[in-house]
């Protein structure tokens, strides 16, 4: 299998329009940083980072928000990509919250997302002064997502007032910053699921293995296999864990990441699984089981 | 043909949007089956469609924000996957009169647009703006959706007339091709499969006239590149942009429109998955990675050309789209954003608005949110703006309000009024470090701003007199004394202050220029208009000082019996009577105008010139 030749030239599109959002947010802002979290649409945003600025570095940081609970595979790869390709990569962490014992098990999905990932990164992107983070969101995500800016302004204190959102003409971005607004942008916004898959693949780039099928350690938990990645995994009553051979459509936090059965040994074999099943990868995560309009609150507080 | 292709749909919830949208959307395969799941298992009071099935009305449901209010807030973006496997990113735009300017937004990079018209209820207003819409920001192509034709007994003859009646709205539009589909959405007939109960139609589908749809790759002609950004490596230096027109490729010799200085290109970079490489060519709407054979120089939003250069100009006819609630003054500065492009920019005159449902011209002075209209426009340095009709992203530009940052408005530039070829500045060897260096002190702007009676006379000509007794050249701009010269003509309205603060700052600029000392007493009771003043000078060289005084203390004052005359009911613009005097939020000085004149005097020269009064 491989990528034919029509939707080769839409990711060609897709790319240049990504490379085109890179290049402004270097050019016409002051302090930008890359946001990643080493999934696979990181991987892509990287990726065109780097073609954006070829030959020369990528000319901002990079900032992971780690809540301290990524798989294992996930730290392994982020450290090997910033070495190999010598990214100015910084760390952030709720380390209050973490002290104080904060645990996905203590707190709930919900509730730990606000405190490690919200929180965390409101208060990274005001120590750091940055005032443009690259995310790789994508409008086909979820519903509210649909009329999202690539260019996003945000108010003091990181609010996304969806009533105050610039309108985006051709290639040309209004880049004014009043009164401590910030502005996040997404060079993935056009893309589909299915297209940084295809981008993966046709560029070969090497993503986490937890999105191939392996036999893993996993407990049944709320209608989903939960992998247990090290001995601070919390069992409730009942939980047995088992090996089983699974894979991850979408990668976070690890107790609250939902594996699929089915195999996949490769990324032509995942492309094949969406093209006929048609199933979004958030299926999968317990943080947004909480209603269809949770994206659009958690947004209004400033997550990505 | 381009692989991917940008659609505005203009319609509203009347027309039947939402259920054709969502049919071609589920129907395609476009949108994940967990995402379909609430259009099966939510239904709106009233609702006949059986639990289970798609509500396609349901499937492209907006924000929680927008439904608890009944509104429609903003443009949504969604993909479409064609049958050929390209791909089209639907716009979709609230369709209703207040909502002109998103649409105005979802048309400008769209290459082809759905126009949905609900046959029962036939053409209306709302369809020619549409159109009118669409041929403004450059749509060439139309697949016409006649909905809801279930509604009127599948008649070809209301078919055939309403296809008739768009079409000549069209072509005055200069939109190139039309091609009309009868369909209902609701029943699914024509939408994405022929309809049995249309047996005289045999055009396409409504998704195969899409996808029919040849958008062409423009590659031919003259090689339009604007710099984007500069790319710096290890002994490397490269200029990055997206090709706006052309092909660009190792070899061709480009010109910088803005100073004429050449050089050759002699490498693309790439890379191909993570490997270096030199593509052959850079095509329109990819980004491209340049390397010349020698050092010019080169900056941000400079455009590379091949062939001929386009003229420079900085007076030019546009049309532009009103996106805000303030009002469009003419004489007020904004900031005019073309791509990398940025640029001062003044409206110097309204021509004439655009009745959007008609396509009549109307005498027009001023333009409000939603309207469209000619105008003409001054940039502060000469630019390669280009025709819209030639290329949109060389032609199209937004104005921006210097202070709030808001976007108030879209243009497109139609013709240049006056080219810049014969005022090209001449580069004079005297020149102001010169005359600063002859004068044994530097040059500065001193700006007071008030209300009509806060003392900024009284302090201007205290400052001047310690100035003069020092050996500094110094000049005091009295706006009083201006109205009785250059600035007669002038009246008291928001749009005649703005452009009396104009003149006066440039020819404080001038004097600035000259070498000396300026001092402008000028109430400027806009914030906006300060800031276009002080936009003309180099930071740190114009201060701004606020002569705060209490309105009651200058209405005692009364020098000039204004205040009386207003009382009378005479000068309705008074400002701090009858219009708003707007605070400095970034003045330099703020000095109290009931202190006593040799304290002020002293604070304003330990800042102005530090280095004189030491």
């Amino acid at each position: 299998m491989s990528i034919d030749n029509e939707t080769s030239r839409v990711l060609d599109a897709l790319e240049a329009e990504a490379i085109w959002v890179f290049r402004e947010t270097a050019a016409a802002f002051e302090r930008p940083v890359l946001l990643y979290s080493i999934g696979k649409d990181s991987t892509v945003l990287l990726h065109l980072a780097r073609k954006a600025f070829h030959p020369g570095p990528i000319p901002f940081p990079v900032m992971h928000i780690d809540t301290g609970w990524k798989f294992r595979a996930m730290y392994e790869l982020r450290d090997r990509t910033a070495k190999e390709l010598g990214l100015d990569l910084r760390l952030a962490t709720n380390q209050e919250a973490r002290d104080q014992g904060v645990t996905p098990f203590s707190h709930g999905a919900q509730e730990f997302t606000r405190i490690m990932k919200t929180v965390a990164l409101r208060a990274a992107l005001d120590e750091g002064q940055f005032d443009i983070a690259v995310g790789g969101a994508r409008r086909d995500e979820e519903r509210s997502r649909a009329k999202e800016r690539i260019f996003s302004l945000r108010e003091a204190g990181h609010r996304w007032e969806p009533r105050n959102q610039r309108p985006e003409f051709w290639h040309t971005v209004n880049n004014s910053l009043t009164n401590g607004q910030t502005m996040r942008v997404f060079p993935l916004s056009n893309w589909s699921e299915l297209d940084v898959w295809r981008y993966v693949a046709r560029e070969n780039l090497e993503v986490v293995p937890l999105y191939f099928t392996e036999e893993r350690p996993v407990v049944r938990r709320q209608g989903t296999w939960i992998m247990v990645d090290d001995d601070r995994m919390e069992l409730e009553a009942g939980e047995q864990i088992e090996m089983r051979r699974v894979r991850f459509r979408s990668l976070g936090d690890y107790p609250l990441s939902g594996a699929v059965e089915g195999e996949a040994s490769d990324v032509y074999d995942i492309i094949r699984d969406i093209e006929v099943n048609r199933q979004s990868e958030r299926a999968g995560r317990l943080i947004d089981g909480e209603g269809a309009q949770s994206m659009e609150r958690k947004k209004a507080e400033g997550y990505f | 043909m381009k692989a991917l292709i940008r659609v505005v749909v203009c319609g509203s919830v009347d027309d039947g949007k939402s259920t054709l949208l969502g049919r071609l959307l589920a129907e395609t395969g476009s949108i994940p089956e967990d995402q379909l799941e609430s259009a099966r298992f939510t239904r709106r009071p009233g609702s006949t469609i059986p639990l289970g099935e798609v509500d396609y009305s349901l499937v492209t449901d907006g924000l929680e924000a927008e439904r608890e209010q009944g509104i429609t807030i903003d443009v949504a973006y969604r993909h479409l996957m064609l049958p050929s496997r390209r791909r089209a990113i639907l716009a979709d735009a609230p369709g209703h009169e207040q909502y002109t300017r998103n649409m105005a937004v979802a048309a400008s990079t769209a290459d082809v647009a759905i126009l949905l018209i609900d046959s029962m209820r036939g053409t209306k207003r709302q369809t020619h703006r549409h159109l009118t819409v669409c041929g403004l920001m450059g749509v060439k192509h139309v697949v016409l959706a006649v909905n809801k034709l279930d509604g009127v007994g599948y008649d070809q003859g209301i078919y055939n007339e309403l296809v008739a009646e768009v079409s000549d709205t069209a072509r005055r539009m200069e939109i190139e091709s039309v091609i009309p589909v009868p369909v209902s959405a609701l029943v699914g007939d024509n939408v994405l499969a022929h309809s049995p109960n249309t047996p005289w139609y045999h055009g396409p589908t409504l998704l195969d006239a899409l996808d029919a749809a040849e958008i062409p790759e423009h590659i031919d002609g003259e090689v339009r590149l604007p710099v984007q950004t500069i790319i710096r490596g290890k002994e490397f230096r490269g200029y990055g942009g997206i090709v706006a027109q052309g092909a660009v490729r190792a070899g061709q010799t480009i010109t910088v429109a803005q100073s004429g200085q050449q050089a050759k290109i002699v490498k693309l970079h790439g890379l191909k998955g993570i490997e270096p490489f030199e593509p052959e060519q850079v095509i329109t709407g990819e980004s491209a990675t340049i390397e010349l054979d020698k050092d010019i120089d080169i900056a941000r939003s400079d455009l590379l050309v091949t062939g001929e250069p386009p003229q420079l100009a900085d007076r030019f006819a546009a049309d532009i789209v009103w996106m805000s609630d303030q009002q469009l003054a003419h004489g007020r500065s904004y900031t005019l954003r073309c791509g990398p492009l940025e640029v001062p920019a003044t409206v110097t005159n309204v021509r004439h608005r655009l009745d959007v449902t008609n396509g009549n011209t109307m005498a027009a002075r001023l333009l409000e949110i939603n309207d469209v209209g000619r105008v003409e426009i001054a940039t502060s340095r000469p630019v390669t703006l280009e025709a819209y009709s030639e290329s949109r992203e060389t032609g199209g530009f937004i104005l921006v309000d210097r202070m709030s940052g808001e976007t108030l408005a879209a243009g497109l530039t139609r013709f240049a009024l006056r080219r810049a070829t014969n005022v090209v500045p001449h580069h004079f060897e005297v020149d102001r470090e010169a005359r600063q260096v002859l004068n044994g002190h530097p040059a500065k702007v001193l700006w007071l701003t008030g209300f009509s009676g806060s003392g900024k006379s009284t302090i201007a000509d205290a400052v001047e007199r310690k100035l003069h007794s020092l050996g500094i050249r110094s000049f005091v701009l009295d706006g009083d004394n201006l109205r009785s010269g250059l600035n007669k003509d002038l009246g008291f309205t928001p749009e005649d202050r703005a452009e009396n603060v104009r003149r006066v700052a440039e020819v404080a600029h001038l004097m600035y220029d000259a070498g000396m000392v300026v001092i402008v007493a000028l109430v400027s009771p806009f914030r906006a208009d300060r800031q276009a003043a002080r936009s003309l000078f180099p930071e740190g060289e114009f201060l701004e000082a606020w002569v705060d005084t209490p309105i009651e203390v200058a209405m005692e004052r009364d020098t000039k019996g204004l205040y009386a005359k207003s009382k009378s009911g005479n000068l309705p613009n008074l400002t701090g009577v009858g219009q708003q005097y707007e605070d400095p939020e970034s003045a330099e000085l703020h000095l109290s105008g009931t202190d006593p004149v040799e304290q002020n005097v002293d604070t304003v020269l330990r800042m102005l010139l530090p280095d004189a009064v030491d």
